[in-house]
């Protein structure tokens, strides 16, 4: 096996390791070490390495889970990552976690904070919320507020005080990391067939689970070996897939798109993890610059409020940037904020004459075969179209 | 013979007539080139937009209105056809479904377009998602007020407080550039000092339910009670309504009349209500001799029967205190706090919790409650599962079943333990 293959052995066999036997490890690897765990989508992870803990994302069972004891807890009309996540909580899984954090990304998510502070009152639960008023002159203000307020909650945990240096610090590599997860995503778009999408993703993936130092220096070897890589250039259409932010489909689906000759050229997967688009701008202060970042770099997306219109004028701009051809709404079963964003974007692609399909996925899929056929019929309409256009 | 009634159904009569008023005045507003806001119940902000001179509505209320007419089915069938997902709040699909048959309210107003969408986003992030979509239907300026969820215990922060009275104050910022009208402060306080009368009579009348038996239901009556304090806060239309709700309060008290002919359990309700099957929901709690003595829902636009008030003196910081401790943007622990304090005040028998898809902020976190209230409380809950919006979740015979099995069985106890 070679380096790249290794690589990517090892962050698919992380990702789907519900014993989480990567984050224990770096927990027990130095006395005073601690895990901080958050749901999806966004965190400000800086903060919680630069307290002296590891930032791991909690993305629920996936397919790996029988959910026991959560059905009780959770409706039936809830989307799947939170009643698997509270399965893992409640089968002990979690239990190397000092702490979870959850967020204002929609009612469910919120209110999940509060089951959790209730089944785990042992452990740190805390709840941020991000300003969804980014017009007003005082939302900064309360997010640093906030922020601070987290930080002293999380050095108490750690017992190492988030000083200005070592938040410049952790800004720093987590700046690097995103750089890399952004150069990764742009290697794919270039040459979809060079990476498949479920190793895209496993690699992006177990950037939540790692220490940011470590899965750095694997992104750099597996961007050094990439363009080496003994490939065949396969056709297919490139598409643009959209609304799986937060909870994330199931491996198999992906593959089943780039079986179908869907080649994901840009995406949300995993949105958290490369929440910044761009690089952030330094100041002095690292607080002022860690909590600006979230009003000035942040991706559009529907978990952050700002112009209603934006977010459709960005897709439509991402589109044409990374060259799709067509857009694949991609949602996770009774996720609501992506079912409202879906309904704008579609005008918008329909304005703009955008091919788009729309799937749904959970947790627990029996086949996807039907979604497979869904696949290969919009890659045909897309390229019997385009043929129809150049004759 | 016993003396007629003076005070029986005027409230309902006042309130017919208010809300007739205000639609008309609604409808009427384009023509008069007079400005129309939006927004929400929960945290609402009426007393600073009238200020403004804007009309306002609340696409909540329309929602629920449609509901009890029984046309929300249609109007989300139209959203639907517009791409809504069947997964998501029925509120939201009958104001797009609404809004796509041209915004013909179910007793005939036409509801005008907004001027400006003001989301007073407390305790529900679909508020954000409604009025984004909205913002794109009508182009209209929408306008977030952003309020934080409350944390611990302890109520909102200076931190939180302060933030949204700035936000407060650019609103009104905002509306003066709409307008052109400045915040008249007389004016305001005037509205202020309405909206506390009004808020200490809505008290009276929620605490009045403390009684045995209780004079009403505070769960199917309270929920029509609670509309002009909602709506119309710091009017004095909505004062004179609470005035008179209050007398026929105290005739039923001083006739000892309440809901049901015989008071046999006393419910605490938490959730919304099964809104397109309202009279058939009652019914079945209602056979069973069944009073709701508080309730969750009646609070959603202000819990001021705990002594919250709006302070003419601290207008725009009691308006920031206001919407932070809204019922849905409490933690979980608070809200259960609430409702166990009301299970022991009001001397309740057991808790009921109407779980609805539609609305996530209430329903996510009830499974939880149930399972403290049976294990830790040792108090009898039901849960029961349907919508407030969407007539397609509403299982009649499955309802009924659950409903007859938990107040038989809670009859049996009462009559097992006496003997």
């Amino acid at each position: 096996m070679n380096r790249l293959d290794e690589h990517l052995a090892a962050a698919r066999k992380e990702v789907l390791d519900l014993d989480f036997t990567g984050p224990r490890a770096w927990k027990d690897a130095e006395a005073g070490r601690a895990c901080i765990g958050f749901f999806p989508v966004y965190v400000p992870q800086e903060l919680i390495w630069a307290a002296g803990a590891l930032p791991v994302t909690v993305w629920g069972g996936g397919e790996g889970i029988e959910v026991e004891y959560a059905d009780a807890r959770i409706q039936s009309f809830i989307c799947s990552i939170s009643r698997s996540s509270l399965e893992l909580g409640l089968t002990g899984r979690l239990a190397f976690l000092d702490g979870m954090l959850f967020s204002s990304l929609c009612d469910v998510a919120r209110n999940l904070s509060g089951i959790w502070a209730r089944n785990f009152p042992a452990k740190l639960c805390e709840y941020l919320h991000y300003p969804q008023n980014d017009k007003s002159d005082a939302a900064l203000d309360y997010y640093l507020d906030d922020l601070r307020r987290l930080g002293g909650q999380l050095g108490a945990i750690t017992g190492r005080t988030v000083t200005d240096e070592r938040l410049g610090e952790a800004l720093d590599l987590y700046a690097r990391r995103r750089a890399l997860l952004h150069e990764l995503a742009r290697v794919r778009n270039l040459e979809p067939w060079r990476l498949s999408l479920e190793e895209f993703q496993v690699l992006t993936r177990a950037a939540g689970l790692r220490d940011p130092r470590h899965h750095c220096q694997v992104l750099e070897e597996v961007l050094d070996d990439l363009p080496k890589r003994d490939a065949k250039k396969r056709d297919g259409v490139r598409v643009l897939l959209e609304g799986s932010f937060c909870e994330q489909p199931p491996m198999e689906l992906l593959q089943v798109l780039d079986e179908a000759h869907c080649f994901v050229v840009d995406s949300d997967l995993s949105r958290g993890l490369r929440w910044c688009r761009e690089a952030l701008e330094r100041s002095g202060d690292p607080w002022h610059d860690l909590a600006g970042a979230y009003f000035r770099h942040a991706e559009a997306s529907v978990v952050r409020h700002k112009d209603p219109a934006e977010r459709s004028k960005r897709l439509v701009e991402r589109y044409q940037a990374s060259h799709a051809e067509g857009v694949v709404f991609c949602t996770a079963k009774f996720c609501e904020p992506a079912f409202y964003d879906f309904v704008l974007h579609k005008r918008a692609l329909e304005r703009e004459g955008i091919p788009f399909m729309a799937v749904e996925f959970e947790e627990k899929m029996g086949s996807f075969e039907s979604i497979r056929t869904q696949a290969e019929t919009f890659a045909e309409s897309i390229l019997f179209f385009a043929e129809e256009a150049v004759a | 013979m016993s003396e007629p009634y003076k005070h029986q159904g005027v409230g309902q009569k006042i309130q017919k007539q208010l809300l007739g008023d205000w639609y008309q005045r609604l409808e009427e507003a384009p023509a008069r080139g007079e400005k129309v806001a939006y927004l929400f119940i929960s945290g609402n902000l009426g007393e600073l937009l009238e200020n403004f001179g804007f009309h306002l509505v609340y696409p909540e209320v329309n929602a629920l209105q449609c509901g009890v007419k029984k046309v929300a089915g249609q109007n989300i069938l139209a959203a639907e056809d517009l791409g809504y997902s069947g997964d998501v709040c029925g509120y939201v699909k009958n104001d797009i479904g609404l809004l796509s048959g041209g915004n013909k309210m179910p007793q005939g107003t036409t509801l005008p377009p907004p001027d400006l969408l003001v989301c007073n986003y407390a305790g529900c992030a679909t508020y954000l998602r409604w009025f984004e979509a909205l913002a794109e239907f009508y182009g209209a300026e929408m306008v977030v007020l952003d309020v934080p969820y409350l944390r611990g215990t302890q109520g909102p922060s200076p931190e939180e407080v302060r933030y949204v009275v700035r936000q407060l104050e650019e609103l009104a910022e905002t509306c003066t550039r709409i307008t052109g009208k400045t915040l008249d402060r007389d004016k305001f306080r005037q509205a202020l000092e309405f909206t506390q009368e009004s808020e200490e009579l809505w008290s009276q009348v929620l605490h009045s339910a403390r009684r045995r038996p209780a004079p009403i239901d505070a769960y199917f009556e309270a929920v029509f009670f609670m509309a002009p304090i909602y709506t119309m806060r710091g009017t004095k239309g909505c004062l004179d309504y609470y005035r008179a709700l209050a007398l026929e309060v105290q005739e039923r008290v001083d006739r000892g009349i309440g809901p049901v002919p015989e008071e046999k359990v006393r419910i605490v309700m938490e959730g919304p209500p099964a809104w397109p099957h309202f009279r058939k929901f009652w019914e079945m709690f209602k056979k069973w001799g069944v009073v709701s003595v508080a309730s969750t829902y009646s609070k959603v636009g202000g819990i001021f029967d705990q002594g919250f008030r709006h302070d003419p003196d601290r207008p725009m910081e009691s308006m920031a205190e206001y919407m932070l401790g809204c019922y849905t943007n409490r933690n979980w622990g608070m809200r259960s706090e609430l409702i166990k304090e009301y299970m022991e005040d009001y001397r309740a028998d057991a808790l009921v919790i109407h779980s609805v898809k539609s609305c996530r902020s209430f329903s996510v976190g009830q499974a939880d409650l149930r399972e403290q209230f049976i294990r830790d409380f040792e108090i009898p809950t039901l849960f029961i599962e349907s919508d407030l919006a969407d007539p397609r979740y509403f299982a009649e015979a499955q309802m009924k079943n659950r409903i007859d099995a938990f107040f038989e069985a809670l009859h049996h106890r009462k009559v097992t333990a006496r003997v």
